[in-house]
């Protein structure tokens, strides 16, 4: 299946039209979404009354979050035992798309967290640290592929740290977890998770399927991108040797 | 084998058999020392395989002598890494390095460092020699020493890789320029 | 196979450890200059001192282990060492973790076992505690160098790898960093963290190696 997929043309025909597909249906979603969060939905004293409305971008970056660093692992994986080269196009792309999301997850935390928590940060909260662990883990990747001299030695390195990443990302969310759970503040209040009423699920889903499609297709934009650099870096070798 | 997006050679087959002595030659930067790598099996080849049938022995441009070892301790170091059962003393003598042999690394010459890194040819008897510039930094003295072990070697039934860039005191019995 | 490479690659890196910087002192140095740092900064109130002592060693560990990682494997691709490991018949990953583990006695090792005295300026109790805290310095260090491996040797050929070291490791640092300091607070949940404390370093030693292997393959190619 790997190899159908891995092949740069029928991905470059593909994403002709997938790409647009999702940023359409992206955009729609993630425009239903905030309609519905910020005018239509009641707005909840307990969570902080009309700031909790931040939560229709916040749930679904920390969704991104999360997605994207698997998947990032996941194509590292790929790269690393078949080594399709599409796969290492894709982890590089998927990476600075990846922390702009968890970096919006972030922001958006800490901004729904001053009113609601009294404070901008809070270090007993497993999830803000497990996301923030994720961002540095983002960001020691780009460093690492950018410091390499050739591509293939970034997609090396690159697959390698990931992967050594995601197989430490259970750890590093269980020894936080264990934080929050000796430290438990009085103030902290669950955000989200399944005490969530019904009015608001529906619309978060929605946001979050959105917010999914955008960032494939940002992805697939990114990728082409990418594939068209790498063609004109070998022809204008393949020029060079002529000459 | 691709470097970046250089295509450095395609479709290179090259063999040696006992007692021969191959050369490769080319300009700076044809990739001599990319195809030593990849028949030390150092590099990874973009495609295409190498079989080795016999033990090698590596002499790389870089030494692999720290700054602190002496050439003593050097050739302890991987005559124990080995398991060889050679002698140092010998070794450090017929290389002319039973002088300096107790001299750290960093306070010795180009030419003594080379020395060093060559003596680790007779630690150990390996069919297959890989030398990268063997005569770097050598004066005619080393030169003519390096001509000599390789002679030896093949006339037991050895066999050489060697890049080289210019004049060679032994004659291949292939040249394959690059 | 035998054991000979890895002993003599073992050999090799506590030379070097050893000579090229004055043994354990320098480490030992660095250790004890940043924690003295910290009272200075944060006041000598004997109460905040006492809580933060364990931690601040911690930290120091942890900032130790990177500072003595950025050389240990360029300076084998530099000078041309790391090709003839590769080829010296032994399973890299036995190389790389041997090599960790050599420097880990010299450089991770001497600071967990002078623990207590830095422990003791920051007002700890004397009491056999301290002794076990060195303990748990000595396991949780040990995963630090692993893993600060893992970023040394995906750094190899990068000049001026250090501060790309501390990026890509420190995330990897927090398990050790948060059970260790757990482990210490006395407070609830500190019964349990030593053996996950454990149980990371563990993880540490078991997979590191085998990440240190593909980048140190890298680093040659």
């Amino acid at each position: 299946m790997w190899s159908y997929f891995a092949n740069p043309h029928k991905f470059l025909r593909l994403s002709d039209w997938l790409a647009p597909t999702f940023y359409a249906v992206g955009t729609l979603c993630i425009a239903y979404g905030l309609w519905q969060g910020l005018w239509v939905v009641p707005k909840d004293e307990y969570q902080g009354g009309d700031i909790m409305r931040v939560m229709f971008i916040h749930v679904p970056a920390a969704w991104l979050a999360m997605a994207s660093y698997s998947a990032l692992a996941v194509a590292s994986f790929i790269w690393f035992v078949w080594r399709h080269e599409l796969a290492d196009i894709a982890a590089k792309s998927i990476a600075p798309l990846g922390a702009v999301w968890t970096a919006i997850c972030l922001a958006t935390g800490s901004i729904w967290g001053k009113p609601t928590w009294g404070t901008w940060w809070q270090w007993n909260d497993a999830r803000m640290m497990s996301v923030l662990f994720l961002f540095f883990l983002f960001l020691g990747y780009m460093a690492l592929r950018a410091s390499m001299d050739t591509r293939q030695k970034a997609a090396r390195a690159g697959a390698i740290l990931a992967m050594v990443g995601a197989i430490n990302v259970p750890l590093i969310k269980f020894s936080v977890d264990m934080v929050e759970s000796i430290h438990q503040g009085a103030s902290v209040i669950t955000a989200d998770g399944p005490k969530m009423a019904a009015v608001y699920l529906t619309p978060l889903l929605v946001s979050a399927i959105g917010h999914s499609l955008f960032f494939g297709g940002l992805v697939m934009t990114s990728m082409r991108t990418e594939i068209r650099e790498r063609r004109i870096a070998r022809l204008r070798a393949a020029s060079l040797e002529g000459a | 084998m691709i470097r970046g997006e250089r295509v450095l050679f395609r479709s290179i087959s090259l063999s040696v058999r006992p007692g021969e002595a191959l050369l490769l030659r080319g300009a700076n930067g044809a990739g001599k020392t990319t195809l030593l790598r990849i028949l030390a099996g150092l590099t990874r080849a973009e495609t295409g395989e190498v079989t080795r049938a016999a033990a090698h022995h590596w002499v790389g441009h870089r030494e692999g002598l720290k700054p602190l070892e002496t050439p003593r301790t050097h050739l302890k170091l991987w005559a124990q890494a080995w398991g060889a059962r050679t002698g140092i003393d010998p070794v450090l003598t017929r290389m002319g390095l039973a002088r300096p042999a107790d001299v750290a690394g960093r306070d010795l010459s180009a030419g003594q460092r080379r020395r060093t890194a060559l003596a680790r040819l007779l630690l150990e008897d390996r069919p297959v020699w890989l030398l990268d510039e063997p005569y770097t930094a050598l004066d005619a003295d080393g030169r003519a020493l390096i001509d000599a072990l390789i002679a030896e070697h093949r006339a037991k039934g050895g066999a050489v890789i060697a890049a080289l860039h210019g004049e060679a005191g032994f004659s291949g019995t292939t040249d394959l320029t690059l | 196979m035998s054991g000979a490479p890895l002993l003599a690659a073992f050999r090799q890196s506590l030379g070097e450890a050893w000579a090229g910087g004055a043994g354990a002192l320098l480490p030992l140095g660095f250790l004890g200059g940043t924690a003295v740092l910290v009272p200075l900064g944060i006041g000598t109130d004997a109460a905040t001192l006492k809580a933060v002592g364990p931690v601040i060693i911690w930290f120091a560990l942890a900032l130790e282990s990177l500072v003595t990682l950025e050389r240990i494997f360029q300076a084998d691709a530099e000078d041309g060492t790391l090709d003839l490991w590769l080829q010296a018949g032994a399973p890299v990953s036995a190389l790389a973790a041997a090599k960790t583990l050599a420097h880990w006695l010299s450089a991770g090792l001497p600071l967990a076992l002078f623990s207590p005295v830095l422990a003791l300026m920051f007002q700890a109790e004397a009491s056999p505690a301290l002794l076990v805290n060195a303990g748990l310095y000595a396991l949780g260090s040990l995963a630090f160098f692993f893993w600060g491996g893992v970023g040394a040797a995906l750094s190899a050929t990068v000049r001026r790898g250090g501060l790309l070291i501390s990026l890509i490791a420190l995330p990897l640092y927090v398990p050790t960093a948060v059970f260790g300091a757990l482990a210490m607070s006395g407070g609830p949940g500190s019964t349990g963290a030593p053996m996950f404390l454990a149980a990371s370093t563990l993880f540490a030693c078991a997979v590191a190696p085998y990440a240190m292997s593909a980048a140190l393959r890298l680093a040659a190619d």
